[in-house]
């Protein structure tokens, strides 16, 4: 079943470095797992606790931040804020019993294309091993689905 | 404000096992202020127990929504066309939040999701400070603004007592002895004198050693 | 005699001029009876009066004023020992007349350790009042024969006023003051905490007697005699307001094997010697808590023994 098992994972990547990357990536050719589903965020400051757990609640197998590296955020600490977040979120999935390995945080720049890739691949084999999220394991009932 | 910490989150499941639909209300006031029970703290709590309720496969409904203020009868009358579609209401807002709500509708249980811990402030980002207990009789002018009823461990109107530790108190090395701080700015407007009269013993009747305690503004209550 | 106070022995001794010992005494975890009388056979004769602990560093032991009262009963005096963290202005007034019923008659108001890292943690503290505000409470029962709320005490209670005083804690230039305020509310006779810094003892007792504190007042400089080197380093580090300087456990260090307690007595033999003749020192009190049955030695060594008689 594991072999069969393609898991759904959520970046949230910052437009001015991850974001970049992945650009950079794809006119390198360089191809990383179509698991990833990015979402383009102006700075990983935005991110949110919430925004990280909404998308484990709505079914994500793995979610992850990538943000500037160290010092070169663009907003001065955004991607610090957001390893705070992360952490935080660790935490909470943590008590609910679930793996804190399916939320991470990364940092690269928006000349890393290979790097880009890299942490895709890393992170789909990650989160395959883990399996699928708990979430998604149990039949939903019906008031849950609403 | 009113600080008050987040209970813990299978403290908070226990209390709403048997519930399918809970509300979860923040309030805009104290608790918004210290980022334990505003829009934000109610979204993270609310998606965490949905989360948790999907992991058991357990049908569990969870609505959102976040009042003006707990402690005001006008807000929380809000809830009124909304309450009774729940199973159970669980309140962000401090101790008084909830207690208002029960008495709003006697026919709903209402539980707090917060720790109401005291009166302070934020000292910096993310940490905050006890200093005042509410005694009911301000005496901080004596100290130069600082108060030992809240903050000495032992309510020492003259310390500091002997387990005064290089300006941290005997209890631990991360809580200041107000008393050494007492003395320290004393010393420094030159107003050590004022330390040198005996203190008499406080009067507790204006805290909450006298009982539960009641404000009452004439100008203010309306008649009928 | 007739400005006596209490009528203690321990007011007698110091009245009459003589250096004073005082001992001290943990009551036990329990209702052993019989081990507290062995202690007390111990200091029997030895000492001119005898602290006995309330519930000290905040772990439950038998209750000071039932432990002087039965000290009382084995002929010897007590000096008993209250603090402000378990009980408000009523338990306080309360227990006073009654340890005073019983044959009290010296007292130790004292603030209390924290519960924190006592045995009960979780309890609830009262702090009503703190020290100083006992002292000048027991005072006022003593000398006005009134309660804090102005009522009349039928038989008022006489006792000889103790308090406490650590020159060493900080913020250190104020202990002086802070003692000052005791013996204004109404302290007759102050013990010290534990000495080892002999060179702030000597600043703190010079300002003591250069504001004429001496005149108004006993002091008592307390000692413990250290019985290893753990126990100096423990100390030194993890009692705050406690000051061990680094040549005492240097000292203690260089002891030969099997023989730091040893050394460990020296030292306070040297400072009681010292304090015979320091200016403003009144006696010493001397905390030798588990070690009562080596107080007879230690008094005989210093040349403090027989102890005088009161008239
Ligand atoms: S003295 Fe009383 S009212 Fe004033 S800050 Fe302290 S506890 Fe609050
Ligand atoms: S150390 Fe300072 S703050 Fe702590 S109990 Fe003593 S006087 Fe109060």
């Amino acid at each position: 079943m594991s072999d069969a098992f393609e898991p759904t994972i959520i970046a949230f990547c910052c437009k001015y470095c991850a974001y970049a990357a992945a650009d950079l990536a794809g006119s390198m050719r360089l191809s990383y797992p179509a698991n990833i589903k990015i979402s383009q965020v102006p700075c990983t400051g935005r991110v949110d606790i919430v925004h990280l757990l909404k998308a484990i609640e709505d079914g994500a197998d793995g979610v992850y931040v990538a943000g500037c590296m160290e010092g070169d955020c663009h907003f001065v600490s955004g991607n610090l804020k957001a390893l705070k977040r992360v952490t935080c979120v660790k935490k909470t999935l943590a008590e609910l019993g679930m793996e804190p390995e399916r939320v991470e945080m990364f940092n690269l720049s928006s000349a890393m294309g290979p790097r880009f890739a890299e942490i895709a691949i890393e992170m789909t084999d990650r989160i395959r091993k883990l399996g699928p999220s708990p979430v998604r394991r149990q039949p939903q009932p019906e008031a849950a689905a609403e | 404000m009113i600080v008050a910490d987040r209970k813990s989150l299978s403290e908070i499941q226990d209390m709403v096992r048997d519930c399918r639909k809970i509300l979860l209300v923040g309030c805009k006031g104290c608790v918004t202020v210290c980022n334990v029970g505003g829009l934000k703290e109610v979204q993270v709590l609310a998606a965490t127990l949905r989360i948790a309720a999907k992991i058991e496969g357990r049908p569990l409904i969870v609505e959102e929504t976040v009042l003006e203020r707990q402690c005001d009868p006008e807000y929380v009358e809000m809830l009124k066309p909304v309450v009774d579609n729940f199973d159970a209401v669980v309140s962000m807002a401090c101790g008084v939040g909830p207690q208002f709500l029960s008495e709003a509708y006697p026919q709903q249980r209402f539980f707090p999701a917060v720790n109401t811990t005291f009166f302070g402030g934020a000292v910096a980002h993310g940490i905050w400070e006890e200093r005042c207990a509410g005694c009911g009789t301000c005496i901080i002018h004596y100290f130069d603004g600082m108060c030992p009823v809240a903050r000495c461990s032992k309510s020492l109107m003259n310390g500091p007592c002997g387990g005064s530790d290089h300006g941290k108190c005997e209890i631990s090395r991360n809580i200041n002895c107000i008393w050494d701080m007492i003395v320290r700015k004393k010393t420094e407007q030159g107003r050590l004198n004022d330390l040198l009269d005996i203190v008499p013993a406080k009067n507790w009747q204006t805290a909450r050693d006298g009982g539960p305690r009641q404000s009452r503004r004439e100008e203010l209550i309306q008649n009928g | 005699m007739d400005d006596l106070k209490s009528g203690s022995n321990l007011e007698k001794v110091l009245k009459a001029g003589h250096f004073a010992l005082t001992g001290e005494c943990g009551p036990p975890k329990g209702a052993n009876i019989a081990h507290l009388k062995e202690k007390f056979a111990h200091l029997k004769g030895v000492v001119d009066a005898v602290n006995l602990t309330d519930n000290q560093t905040a772990v439950v032991r038998l209750s000071s004023w039932a432990a002087s009262a039965i000290m009382v009963q084995d002929g010897l005096e007590p000096n008993f020992q209250m603090v402000c963290r378990d009980r408000n202005r009523l338990a306080m007034q309360s227990d006073i007349l009654g340890a005073y019923a019983l044959g009290v008659r010296n007292m130790l108001c004292l603030s209390g350790d924290h519960q924190k890292f006592g045995n009960h943690p979780a309890a609830k503290n009262v702090y009503d009042i703190d020290s100083m505000q006992l002292i000048s409470l027991v005072k006022k029962m003593r000398d006005e024969g009134r309660f804090m709320n102005d009522d009349v005490i039928d038989t008022p209670p006489r006792l000889f006023i103790g308090a406490a005083a650590n020159p060493f804690a900080e913020p250190f230039d104020f202990r002086i003051y802070r003692m000052t305020k005791k013996i204004a509310a109404g302290a007759d006779f102050i013990q010290t905490q534990c000495i080892y810094n002999m060179d702030r003892f000597r600043v703190f007792m010079k300002q003591a007697v250069d504001m004429g504190l001496t005149e108004k007042c006993f002091i008592l400089a307390g000692v413990t005699p250290m019985k290893t080197v753990g126990m100096a380093s423990y100390m030194a580090k993890s009692v705050p307001g406690m000051e061990v300087p680094e040549s005492l456990i240097k000292r203690l260090k260089g002891a030969e094997k099997g023989k730091v307690a040893e050394e460990g007595i020296r030292f306070c033999l040297e400072q009681i010697e010292e304090f015979k003749t320091m200016k403003g020192v009144a006696g010493v009190h001397l905390m030798a808590i588990e070690w009562e049955h080596r107080v007879p030695e230690i008094a005989e060594r210093a040349g403090l023994l027989p102890r005088p008689v009161a008239p």
